[in-house]
């Protein structure tokens, strides 16, 4: 059990995890600042006899300061994040040489569709694994997400990735994982009684292993 | 109804002779309607609360009989051990009572109606039986959804925000004549707030007593003024969509369905242009409440009035402008993603403004630790982390890791436990001897409030590393992940201080009965303060004023230098002050 964030598997983590810290510190700032104050306040403005309030109603100043601060860190921490997201989201973020992988998840379970080894999705050498998502390390891939019945949601906590499975919709959503190993999928959007259970394993292998298991998973799937 | 309607303002406004039907069942009084909504939606409090702890007990101990548990029928928890589609029913009912039949109705519904006249000083509100009626459909929605419980199939299961196609079609759900009943109680729901909020704004606009300009209204009464203003425009939306969503669901249409046409992304845009207002529905009139109790405690006029009245307009207007913050996740077009975080992230500067102000409020006064005054404050600090946990979310890159996760489940339990509930810990025993002319158990109170706290912060804290973990929100057994097993221990670590919470409360609910009888006496002002309400007897008669009282000031007076005393009441006429120049139309 580790009391911070998961291993970073993917290229978005460190930007992920870094805004994260940025806002771990400016809120971190902002908490101790109203907590300390809050208490010292408690006990230095304690009830005490024969004492009277200070009779004032607040400063101009004062709140402008105080409304000022926040408006500048806010608008500047949107800007900031604004420029991660299109990165990672935006409409023209998928790197063009991203490997396709399509995704059709159905209560409960994921479906993987593969481009067989001519690295191409809609032709006749792909192939459709269950709950077996395996991808090529230190390559952009791109999921193409889609669901059979209600919305569900692909979840790699490594990757720091999100991005839900809406029946109707055709969603793209890419990554680049940065480290071998094997990982878990979840499901992150309550579909039914079996959404706890609707997980998958993610194995990220170097380029010749996902060669090699390409080829045998499609010659098991051509027999 | 002609004779309810002529006692309020003849000379027997004090002599009462109304049947007991009139006065306690169907009453037009608003005092009466509010200590109404006041026990009934406490009642759906402890039941949410007992939903809660089967959840926590299957999350803590996954898989093992329920203490108690056998009593539950087959369906549910054979033997005692939670069922996953059970568990979705609690994960949805906690929801669904929490927000619509608990949260909602002990602030809007009992403080909306028991203060505003009294506060601005009237005699009742605009309509006193639209007001009724505000109740009684409240009170059908609760029994509906209450019934949905025990239908064959069981309650409703796809979660308080009910996502379509899941809810929209039983074939996918396995629940069928439960997501009927909670589209209809949504939609009694739906029309008591919006007859609720017609009135309040009516009232507050019409009916205000002499001299009660709109910059002496209590932030109190601001607060429901501006949540009214927000209840009318949202609680349409949401019954329209549930109209919809029932139609779906029992005559064949498919707005939500794609698979026969119908668009599944229809159903957030709607339920959360209906749900984010609501967010502030549900924490405007605790800070408002706040406000009042944290100047009185302190004994000091409220820090910057005007820029919190200002701030609680400008949450109100953002609040209309970021529902799509709920769906940076779903598909919907990354550029809208963009406006929606930044209009999310600037709704934290009115915020911060009224914690500072709240914190100025205290700077330099004479605190007095009453049961309200511990919870106000422990209402700023608590709101405080919730509000700050909202940015994480907002930052659109952050929230592809969080969202749908237990972080999501501790930023709202801060807002809507660590906020709303504690505000009402306060408010509950504040206004207590005006609805009952008795005070709350004084030490009781404070065991209470210190259980809380402790308790409440060793439920809450560790979801946020939780969610940091990457554990998703609504799974019936975490132990099926692998990287989520090592969390098990802190699952029942929460778990059991979630019990230890809920027994706490027993102390509340046991000096909120004890005290009804056995409290002691509270003449006219306990808490020595400025606000109208309190120049009338406890409890408040009916009909409140004789005449309505002529208001000189704002209700912050407290330790001027103009009067010994630390308080000065808004009817107390100074050498000096000038009477009002016209008595409202009204009276």
């Amino acid at each position: 059990m580790t009391w911070w964030l998961p291993l970073k598997g993917s290229t978005f983590a460190g930007e992920v995890d870094g805004l994260f810290i940025a806002i771990l510190i400016i809120t971190g700032i902002a908490f101790v600042l109203v907590e300390v104050g809050l208490i010292w306040f408690v006990f230095k403005y304690r009830q005490r006899p024969g004492r009277k309030a200070f009779y004032t109603h607040g400063s101009t100043r004062a709140e402008v300061i105080w409304t000022a601060i926040p408006a500048v860190t806010m608008v500047a921490l949107g800007l900031i994040s604004n420029h991660y997201w299109v990165r990672i989201k935006g409409r023209n973020s998928v790197p063009p040489n991203a490997y396709p992988i399509a995704i059709h998840a159905k209560q409960f379970e994921w479906q993987v569709t593969y481009p067989g080894p001519d690295g191409k999705l809609g032709t006749s050498d792909d192939f459709t694994v269950r709950n077996q998502l395996h991808v090529p390390v230190g390559r952009p891939v791109v999921v193409r997400l889609t669901s059979e019945d209600v919305i569900h949601s692909f979840f790699v906590p490594v990757f720091r990735v999100k991005q839900d499975a809406v029946p109707g919709m055709d969603i793209n959503a890419w990554f680049q994982a940065t480290v071998p190993g094997t990982y878990e999928l979840g499901c992150a959007e309550l579909c039914g009684l079996g959404h706890y259970r609707m997980r998958a394993q993610v194995f990220v292998q170097t380029q010749e292993d996902y060669d090699a298991w390409m080829k045998q998973a499609a010659q098991e799937a051509s027999s | 109804m002609t004779s309810v309607a002529a006692t309020a303002h003849s000379a027997h406004a004090h002599h009462d002779d109304r049947s007991f039907i009139r006065k306690y069942v169907f009453s037009t009084d608003h005092k009466i309607i509010g200590i109404q909504f006041l026990f009934v939606s406490l009642f759906f409090l402890l039941v949410g609360g007992l939903l809660a702890m089967q959840m926590r007990w299957q999350l803590g101990f996954p898989g093992k009989p329920m203490p108690g548990g056998g009593i539950l029928p087959e369906t549910m928890a054979p033997g005692g051990v939670i069922l996953p589609e059970y568990y979705i029913q609690l994960v949805t009912m906690h929801g669904t009572f929490m927000v619509f039949f608990a949260i909602m109705p002990l602030l809007v519904g009992v403080y909306a109606n028991f203060l505003i006249p009294l506060k601005i000083g009237t005699h009742d509100m605009a309509f006193p039986r639209i007001n009724m009626w505000s109740f009684w459909s409240f009170f059908a929605a609760g029994l509906v959804m209450l019934a949905s419980l025990f239908v064959p199939d069981g309650a409703a299961r796809a979660g308080w925000t009910m996502y379509a196609p899941l809810s929209a079609r039983h074939d996918l759900s396995g629940a069928s004549f439960g997501h009927e009943l909670w589209s209809v109680s949504i939609i009694l729901v739906g029309l008591s707030s919006i007859l609720g909020s017609l009135n309040y704004i009516t009232t507050i606009i019409n009916n205000r007593a002499p001299g009660m300009t709109w910059f002496r209204l209590p932030l109190s009464v601001w607060s429901l003024f501006i949540t009214a203003v927000l209840g009318l425009l949202a609680l349409p939306v949401l019954s329209g969509a549930a109209i919809m969503l029932l139609f779906d669901q029992i005559i064949g249409t498919h707005f939500f369905d794609p698979a026969a046409g119908g668009q599944a992304l229809l159903w957030q845009h709607l339920f959360w242009f209906f749900g984010h207002p609501e967010v502030y529905i549900l924490i405007l009139p605790a800070m408002g409440m706040v406000s009042d109790i944290i100047a009185n405690g302190s004994r000091k006029p409220i820090f910057g009035y005007h820029s919190m009245v200002f701030a609680i307009v400008a949450i109100a207007f953002l609040g209309w402008i970021v529902w799509g913050h709920h769906m940076f996740m779903s598909g919907m077009n990354p550029t809208l993603g963009s406006s929606f975080m930044v209009s999310t992230l600037v709704i934290a500067v009115p915020s911060a403004v009224k914690t500072f102000n709240w914190m100025g409020t205290m700077w330099r006064g004479n605190l007095k630790f009453t049961v309200p005054m511990l919870n106000a404050v422990a209402f700023v600090a608590m709101f405080v982390i919730g509000g700050l946990s909202g940015i994480y979310m907002a930052a659109t890159p952050v929230d592809m890791f969080i969202h749908d996760t237990y972080f999501i489940v501790a930023h709202l339990h801060y807002v809507l436990f660590g906020g709303s509930l504690f505000a009402l810990f306060a408010a509950i025993p504040y206004w207590y001897p005006k609805m009952f002319g008795r005070l709350m158990h004084e030490g009781w109170g404070k065991v209470h409030f210190w259980l809380t706290f402790v308790f409440y912060n060793l439920v809450f804290f560790p979801m946020h590393i939780l969610g940091m973990a990457g554990h998703m929100r609504r799974i019936y057994d975490p132990t099926q992940y692998d990287f989520l097993k090592p969390y098990q221990p802190m699952n029942e670590f929460i778990s059991i201080s979630a019990f230890l919470l809920f027994a706490t409360q027993i102390i509340f609910f046991v000096n909120f009965w004890w005290s009804l009888k056995k409290g002691k006496p509270s003449g006219l002002n306990p808490w020595q303060d400025n606000g109208l309400e309190w120049t009338l007897p406890s409890p408040a008669p009916h009909g409140n004023w004789e005449r309505v009282p002529t208001v000189y000031r704002g209700p912050y007076e407290f330790s001027s230098p103009q009067v010994p005393e630390d308080y000065l009441p808004q009817t107390r006429k100074l050498p000096g002050d000038r009477e009002p120049a016209a008595a409202s139309a009204a009276h």
